[in-house]
């Protein structure tokens, strides 16, 4: 696939009902292209107190607006953490044939 | 009840209901005053707000709670609170929670919300409520048991008051308010936490650019009212010679008679304004976000300057511009520190010509000394009341001639509706600054055409016994907007003349506040002095004509050195 618009975030987020609506509402209110979304909780992962966590896994078609928006993210009080990845090096690397006609 | 009430910390378990731990938890975090009004699903809150020492203020309109709730905030600095119940109530609250999300106002706003296993089946007054806040809100919740209230009550307060304040919503339904819990403790109240840590290696960067700087200027924006940093701002700038213009909301930062003062910036600031911006050299940005209405063009903006950027919104640098410096911190924790270690200096070359610019591009106020006009109606109520008032306003031209004209001169003295723009912001708006600071009197200037977006609040006004002072700016118009038609469509006017005038003396009247017209009044300026002067609500009417313009005007998306000047300009 092309990926030469495209950046991957890796997002460690509280495992809430309400977490993904935060954070495709932000990506859809400010107008970033999101292609991909892979999420599932991490096993056995636990934040400040007894709370679980999940991975989230972003293919973000945006070059311009990459740190705007990872800033963006990374103001919602259930993200955790975000991490720039390679293609390669995400899940979206080994998910390819899943989505195909 | 009444007794465990008393207590601060239960030293054996205790049993409520949640709308009662509820209450609890917000009296614990200091709130006085609740705005808002019952319904169906938040019976339960309002049962168990009955015991409380909270004052619940009756709105008539849940969007004039919100607006209390700001008007409350922005006046103290302090997290308020307003109640709502499902459906009509939650959606009637989002106008003034999406106004706080832009002006950056700690609101806490809380709703009922249909039983649990009622959600999804579209049951009586029911909405999605958290996902019609979702996008206006630092962050929200759905409560789905009464225990979760213990974490989500401070961690609301926390989120709306740290870093960059705003609004946050609590949606609870109506089961988890009735549910029984037994508690050992109350969990801490929540409050800021510290601001980032900032290295002084970078404000000494920031003192070397301002030093090396030819023709620096200061832009000083809402972050520094909220930070409570007004006098380290005036010691920072008279240290540094540095001239200061003002964002709209950081208005009153520095009183409008300082030497260094340089007014308002942007599409209705003064000519010499946005004239000495084009020539700076160095931009120092602190606490405000080169939001459109300030920056006019952006490729235009100060196109000679390079960019100090102070903020403590991360997503705020880089957004727009392009800082060469910037810092991410309390902007009064940075002024703090810069003021300990800087070398005073003076800029005489660059003072001579911002006086000259002053001089010969002021901004002029057409009518000023005419009560009927509308710079001279704002300098007679300024005349008349001293700095001691507060001022509101609505949305529109009156908006901006108070902005451009009132001698603001202290910060927290000026509350309007800036990012979102609302008309309907200034009366309740009024209200609530006025059961926040009781001892200020509030001067609302407001437009026919605002007043009528939340004029049912005045019934609030009178049942609170307010000192509220409501001047409409009456044009009969929706000025603003018939001004753009005006200047960039041809004069086609549509749908900005109103066909029916409304009597506002008579309605304010018929809602217990008293009204007045001074095109009526054979004395105009001292029936005006004795309304202003003596306690309690009172409306003012005055006319102006419908061809009043706000000028200099940048054009929508055009650059600030473009502006569009009166007749005698």
């Amino acid at each position: 696939m092309n990926t030469t618009h495209s950046a991957i975030l890796k997002l460690t987020v509280n495992n809430h009902p309400g977490v993904l609506s935060h954070i495709s509402g932000l990506f859809a209110r400010r107008s970033y292209n999101l292609e991909g979304v892979m999420v599932r909780p991490i096993k056995n992962g636990t934040a400040y107190g007894n709370e679980n966590l999940s991975r989230m896994w972003l293919l973000v078609n945006e070059k311009d607006k990459l740190q705007q928006i990872i800033s963006q993210t990374e103001k919602l009080h259930d993200v955790i953490s975000v991490e720039r990845h390679t293609f390669e090096d995400s899940v979206f690397a080994h998910t390819e044939n899943f989505f195909v006609e | 009840m009444k007794n465990i009430n008393t207590e601060p910390t239960p030293s054996t378990k205790l049993c409520f209901s949640g709308a009662q731990l509820l209450i609890k938890l917000l009296e614990r975090q200091g709130v006085t005053h609740i705005s808002g009004i019952p319904g169906g699903a938040n019976l339960p809150m309002y049962d168990a707000l009955t015991d409380s020492d909270i004052k619940h203020v009756h709105v008539r309109h849940e969007q004039g709670a919100g607006f209390i709730a700001q008007g409350m905030a922005r006046a103290t600095g302090k997290a308020q609170v307003c109640f709502a119940s499902s459906g009509p109530g939650a959606s009637n609250l989002i106008t003034a929670i999406a106004d706080a999300k832009l002006d950056s106002v700690p609101v806490i706003a809380i709703t009922g919300q249909v039983p649990l296993n009622m959600i999804g089946t579209d049951a009586f007054q029911e909405i999605d409520t958290f996902g019609l806040m979702l996008p206006i809100t630092k962050h929200n919740w759905i409560v789905r048991s009464a225990e979760e209230l213990l974490e989500i009550i401070p961690l609301a307060f926390q989120i709306a008051l740290s870093g960059r304040p705003g609004p946050v919503s609590i949606d609870i339904p109506k089961d988890v308010q009735n549910q029984q819990i037994e508690i050992e403790f109350f969990p801490e109240p929540g409050k800021a936490e510290p601001a980032p840590v900032f290295e002084s290696q970078q404000v000494e960067d920031m003192l070397q650019q301002i030093r090396q700087a030819e023709r620096p200027v200061l832009i000083a924006g809402g972050g520094i009212v909220y930070a409570g940093a007004a006098e380290q701002l005036r010691e920072f700038a008279e240290k540094l010679d540095l001239p200061i213009v003002q964002t709209f909301m950081g208005l009153g930062l520095l009183a409008f008679d300082h030497p260094l003062s340089l007014g308002m910036l942007g599409m209705h600031g003064a000519p010499f304004t946005n004239m000495i911006m084009e020539e700076c050299d160095l931009v120092i940005a602190l606490g405000m976000r080169f939001d459109d209405r300030a920056t006019g063009k952006v490729a235009d903006f100060c196109p000679e300057a390079s960019i100090i950027h102070v903020d403590i919104d991360a997503s705020e640098m880089g957004k727009i511009m392009n800082p060469t410096l910037s810092i991410l911190a309390d902007v009064g924790e940075v002024l703090q520190q810069a003021n300990t270690i800087l070398q005073p200096c003076t800029r005489p070359l660059w003072q001579q010509r911002v006086s000259q610019l002053k001089q010969n591009h002021p901004l002029v106020l057409d009518g000023e000394n005419d009560l009927f006009r509308p710079y001279g109606a704002i300098k007679a109520v300024a005349a008349i009341v001293d700095d001691s008032v507060n001022v509101t306003t609505d949305v529109g031209q009156h908006q901006m001639w108070v902005a451009q004209a009132y001698p603001f001169s202290r910060p927290r003295q000026w509350v309007s509706s800036g990012g979102l723009g609302t008309m309907g912001f200034g009366l309740p708006a009024a209200i609530g600054m006025a059961l926040a600071q009781p001892q200020r009197k509030v001067i609302c200037f407001t437009g026919d055409g605002s007043l009528m977006m939340n004029i049912q609040e005045l019934a609030t006004a009178a049942e609170q016994d307010l000192d509220i002072k409501i001047i409409i700016l009456n044009n009969k118009n929706l000025g603003l907007v018939r001004q753009q038609q005006n200047l960039f469509y041809k004069n086609n006017l549509s749908a900005v003349k109103f066909q029916q005038h409304v009597n506002f003396t008579l309605a304010a009247q018929a809602m217990g506040v008293k009204g007045i017209d001074l095109s009526q009044s054979e004395n105009p300026h001292d029936e005006l002095a004795a309304a202003l002067l003596e306690p309690g609500a009172c409306v003012i009417n005055i006319p102006i004509s419908e061809d009043e313009m706000v000028f200099p005007m940048v054009a929508p998306g055009g650059a600030n050195k473009d502006m569009i000047h009166g007749a005698i300009a």
